[in-house]
């Protein structure tokens, strides 16, 4: 038995619809006879038989449409029994099955959305200047573009890697750090960004809020000794002692140390405290000094001279920037007493310390003159609560009055 | 060397400290005859290359000198006399079929596109074709719209045939012999506007290499990408930025096809900024390739989007000052460049 | 050979032709074979009949319609059959297909798609040889459609002016696709066109192989003494439609019918027989030969490979990059 196919009369002829048999089932037909007419998009055109046969079957109704390569009818070649198998006709076609195709559906495109919890504002920067920011760890959105429509170039992050500013040393007292004037064109994208994070911070984190006076004089006391035996340039301020405090205590407080993502939280086992820096002209930066808790008062002290050191020229690593996992704030120098911080978030704290102040302390039923700081906790309420909160400052106070052991 | 390598690669010379005072118009004539003189097999073919001496005169004097075997007058049959170029050279000739211009190519664009470009690769691998065409494009010279065509990038497009652009004597001179060395069909663009430059060329110079870029003038700012008529106009705005501190690297393509990225990207990655300077419109132009091949190998590299000079969109007109402010000009370049360099360093 | 075992060799060069066009038609139904299948039945006496006029040192240019010059001109079928398969043991390492067949070795310049191209070229190749000084003939087949070309009319020009050595050969079987050649030519007089660029011109019964044999030899004789162009039009007729998807709707089957009685291979077999050169052994002879040619050629184009995808962008240049 062999098959008449719907033949491939063209390239792009993938139907034919059969308009009419010439032949019966039974009928013996000839090479070159004619046994059916097949309509395609050309126009009518006759089917022959290629090799003397006798219609056993015809397998398809007038009218139907037939794909190119699909049986018509069965034939049994003449000289061949009706019983006898004969191998079937040529292999099937190699065309692929071709499917209606499904229709394009049509994309609407909205008006540009912006999606809710803003990314960070992207800087208009060349490739070239977005490698060498990389290179040198620059944070784009601090550096002013003076290419061609306001576009940050290569030279451009490379002024600010280089850019000199009178270095102010760190100063005794806690001080916001400050760094070299920049144009306030510049800060324009930064001060974007910090707008939409407390704007998210304030929508999503709830916030509870402790403060917490603590006496300083053992600490002063030990800094001031420890200092004395020591050149200057390797003095501890009292902002180190303080974020050792800090970081020692959060070892027993995970809930105040980690990331709140995706309605979870997630503790971090190591400590990297984001030390606010402010910038002149608006802006403010956390870089995160790394295990912080595992540092001496003296690594400590020197890891934020430079992180200081580098925020000001612009040379902050982006592991620093996205690593804090809390952030610890002062605004001593400004006189303050108390700081309620907002949280950076995805963190789930911020500590906050105010001025190191002479103030009428009671103790022992005595009253007299001391160094007292107020240290305030801002916390996130789903990952903790006031009891928690409370006692990490109760551990903080105790650190900070055996400062040997920091 | 291996016999790939020789094609294209100039035959050592021996060195002679004399240079000849020359124009570019007479550097080809030197290539023509030069080679006619060689190769018994090569012959030069087109309209009024013989009794007329040439539309542009390159080829006064060649049938005195070679007689109308080898300097062929032909009827103005453009379409004709390429395919016959091609059957003479598929029959064991040399030919130098002439078109006049770049603009009646179009009539024989069919057997250049369909015939000699696709006759190894329909054959198989039997069959080359070592045709070289030769044709005067550009504009400039108030020619109007039909006459002023710079369709290089058309041609440029094409698999199985080589587009070469001599912007300089050394190169007209050079390149037609590199190009009759050369198995398969080359089409050779020299720019009207050139024909009268005149320059200096060592005597007893050669042939070129046919399957690279040159830059023709160092520099650290910004590359200047352009070809042919457009070479000269890229180093004069070259100049004219140096006088107000931009450093600016020229490279002339000379290759139309196939485009030598090597030297195009290391100077790329060099300056940071690239300007494409091409006579023809940017739509679908050789320079919208070269700017994307400088996207695709250095973008990493970019200080500024790639720019381009080209012609404004609008068939080029019979006035002068029309047809000047048409095309690309000095000050555009001058201007393009600035822009991208603003407050560099 | 005798006369006799000449004509039986130009019989059976007609019926291999033809049987080969039969079964192309049958592989291409079957998708076998792809893209345009041009047939040549009833055209194969002017293959067969202008080939006896040509040496192997001289050249063949053709167009599309082209398998038939092809085998005549003794190019292996097999070779031929695996290049209409696109197999890489074809002709053109099956990079060309049915309409640009390519033999160095028989000097076979194609097939072309383009109507009308090939005449330039074929002027050209002449053109070497007589800047050569070698005495051959270049044969150029085209059909009645590419005399409305610009080429033809530039390269009898050029050819004539040149005195170039050329035979043209113009396949006039009245249709350039779908249009009849009354709709087409203000002067269907085709050899009259030829003559009007000075060059010797005349119209041939092409269903005539012996006509066509004769024609071809006398022009070919006056191109080799130097001569210049010579012009034949063939007068035929093709039996099948333009290509495989060619409905027919310009022409009536009436008219188809009345050129099958002049079927060339028809026509020469009735004269064979006549002349009592040719019986039913013999044809039956021919017939067997024929078909086992054909059955081996299309079993070595199915066993035959693919060219590997590897080696897409050989063969565009012959240095470096493409």
């Amino acid at each position: 038995m062999t098959e008449l196919r719907m033949p491939s009369l063209g390239a792009d002829m993938e139907f034919g619809t059969l308009v009419q048999w010439r032949v019966k089932p039974g009928a013996a037909v000839k090479r070159g006879d004619v046994v059916a007419e097949v309509e395609t998009q050309k126009g009518v055109f006759e089917i022959d038989i290629r090799e003397d046969a006798i219609v056993s079957e015809l397998l398809v109704a007038e009218g139907s449409r037939v794909k190119v390569g699909a049986p018509m009818a069965v034939l049994v070649p003449a000289g061949v029994r009706a019983p006898d198998e004969r191998p079937a006709a040529a292999p099937p076609s190699v065309r692929p099955v071709m499917k209606a195709a499904p229709p394009i559906p049509v994309v609407r495109l909205d008006g540009a959305t912006v999606p809710s919890g803003t990314p960070p504002h992207r800087p208009r920067a060349s490739p070239l200047a977005r490698r060498v920011a990389a290179e040198l760890g620059i944070d784009l959105s601090a550096v002013p573009g003076t290419g061609d429509g306001g576009v940050i170039t290569r030279s451009d992050v490379e002024q600010a890697a280089t850019s000199a500013a009178s270095a102010t040393p760190p100063v005794a007292a806690m001080r916001p750090i400050e760094v070299s004037p920049k144009p306030p064109a510049a800060t324009a994208g930064m001060r974007e960004a910090i707008a939409a994070a407390m704007a998210r911070s304030k929508r999503e984190i709830p916030h509870y809020y402790l403060s917490e006076d603590v006496e300083l004089s053992p600490a002063m006391n030990w800094l001031n000794t420890t200092n004395a035996a020591r050149p200057v340039p390797e003095r501890i301020l009292p902002a180190a002692m303080l974020l050792k405090g800090v970081a020692r205590a959060l070892t027993r407080f995970p809930e105040l140390n980690g990331y709140f993502v995706s309605n979870t939280f997630q503790p971090s086992a190591q400590v990297h405290l984001g030390v606010a820096i402010t910038l002149r002209g608006g802006g403010l930066v956390a870089p995160a000094i790394h295990d912080a808790d595992r540092l001496s008062v003296t690594e400590l002290m020197a890891a934020l001279a430079d992180l200081v050191r580098r925020a000001r020229q612009g040379g902050l690593r982006s592991s620093e920037i996205t690593d804090p996992t809390i952030t610890v704030t002062n605004l001593g120098e400004e006189g303050v007493r108390t700081v309620y911080g907002v949280i950076t978030p995805p963190q789930v704290a911020i500590v906050g310390f105010g001025s190191i102040d002479e103030r009428p302390w009671a103790e022992d039923g005595l009253i007299g003159a001391r160094p007292v700081v107020t240290v305030s906790l801002s916390a996130d309420h789903r990952v903790s609560d006031g009891w928690r909160g409370a006692r990490f400052l109760r551990e903080l106070r105790r650190l900070l009055g055996t400062p040997e052991e920091l | 060397m291996t016999a790939v390598e020789s094609a294209v690669t100039p035959r050592v010379e021996t060195a002679t400290p004399q240079v000849v005072a020359m124009t570019y118009r007479e550097a080809v004539r030197e290539a023509i005859r030069a080679a006619m003189r060689q190769d018994s097999r090569v012959f030069l073919m087109g309209e009024d290359v013989g009794r007329y001496g040439g539309t542009y005169a390159v080829s006064h004097g060649l049938l005195d000198e070679f007689g109308p075997e080898r300097v062929r007058d032909t009827p103005l049959s453009e379409s004709a006399f390429v395919g016959m170029g091609i059957g003479a050279a598929l029959g064991g000739m040399r030919p130098i079929v002439e078109v006049m211009t770049v603009n009646f190519s179009l009539l024989a664009a069919d057997q250049i596109v369909n015939g000699a470009a696709t006759m190894l690769h329909m054959s198989g691998g039997q069959f080359n074709v070592p045709l070289v065409i030769r044709m005067a494009t550009g504009a400039g010279r108030q020619l109007a719209a039909q006459h002023s065509h710079s369709l290089e990038g058309w041609y440029a497009h094409i698999p199985g045939i080589r587009v070469l652009a001599p912007a300089t004597i050394e190169d007209a001179r050079g390149m037609l012999p590199s190009a009759l060395d050369d198995p398969d069909p080359v089409l050779i663009f020299e720019h009207a506007t050139l024909y009268n430059i005149e320059g200096q060329l060592a005597a007893g110079a050669g042939a070129v290499p046919i399957d690279r870029a040159a830059v023709r003038r160092e520099g650290r700012d910004v590359s200047l990408i352009a070809y042919g008529g457009m070479l000269r106009t890229a180093i004069a705005a070259a100049e004219q930025l140096e006088a107000s501190g931009v450093s600016a690297e020229v490279i002339d393509l000379r290759v139309l096809r196939p485009l030598d990225d090597d030297t195009i990207l290391a100077s790329v990655r060099k300056t940071h900024r690239a300007v494409v300077i091409d006579e023809a419109w940017r739509s679908g132009s050789l320079a919208a390739e070269v700017s994307a091949r400088i996207m695709e190998g250095a973008f990493y590299e970019l200080d500024a989007p790639v720019a381009r000079v080209c012609a404004a969109e609008v068939p080029i007109p019979y006035p002068r000052h029309l047809e000047q402010y048409a095309l690309p000009r000095v000050e555009t370049i001058v201007e393009t460049v600035q822009r991208m360099t603003t407050h560099a360093g | 050979m005798s006369a006799n075992e000449h004509d039986l060799a130009l019989l059976e060069a007609m019926i291999r032709i033809r049987r080969f066009e039969e079964r192309c038609a049958d592989l291409y139904k079957e998708e076998k074979i792809r893209g345009f299948l041009h047939l040549y039945i009833g055209e194969e006496a002017i293959a067969v009949g202008v080939m006896q006029a040509l040496t192997p040192a001289d050249a063949v240019v053709s167009t599309y319609r082209e398998h038939g010059h092809a085998l005549a001109r003794g190019i292996d079928m097999n070779r031929v059959m695996a290049e209409m398969y696109g197999k890489a043991t074809g002709t053109s390492g099956g990079r060309g297909g049915s309409m640009h067949l390519f033999d160095a070795p028989s000097r076979f310049y194609g097939g072309t798609a383009i109507v009308g191209e090939q005449l330039p070229m074929a002027a050209g190749l002449a053109l070497a040889d007589k800047m050569q000084g070698r005495p051959v003939v270049t044969a150029c087949f085209f059909g009645d459609g590419a005399v409305a070309e610009g080429e033809f009319h530039e390269t009898m020009n050029l050819a004539a002016l040149w005195k170039l050595p050329v035979l043209f050969c113009c396949e006039n079987n009245r249709y350039a696709m779908g249009t009849a050649i009354e709709r087409a030519q203000s002067e269907t007089d085709l050899a009259l066109k030829a003559a009007a660029y000075r060059m010797p011109a005349w119209p041939v019964d092409g269903m005539d192989v012996k006509a066509v044999d004769s024609a071809a030899r006398r022009a070919a004789e006056s191109i080799r003494a130097g001569e210049g162009p010579h012009f034949i039009e063939f007068r035929t007729y093709r039996f099948r439609a333009h290509s495989m998807f060619d409905p027919e709707l310009y022409r009536s089957k009436d008219e188809v019918e009345q050129w099958r009685r002049r079927d060339p291979i028809l026509l020469f077999s009735e004269r064979l027989r006549r002349e009592s050169a040719l019986d039913d052994t013999a044809l039956e002879a021919i017939e067997k030969r024929v078909a086992a040619e054909i059955e081996a050629a299309v079993a070595f184009a199915e066993a035959s490979e693919w060219e590997p995808v590897e080696s897409l962008t050989r063969h565009v240049t012959t240095l470096a990059a493409p």
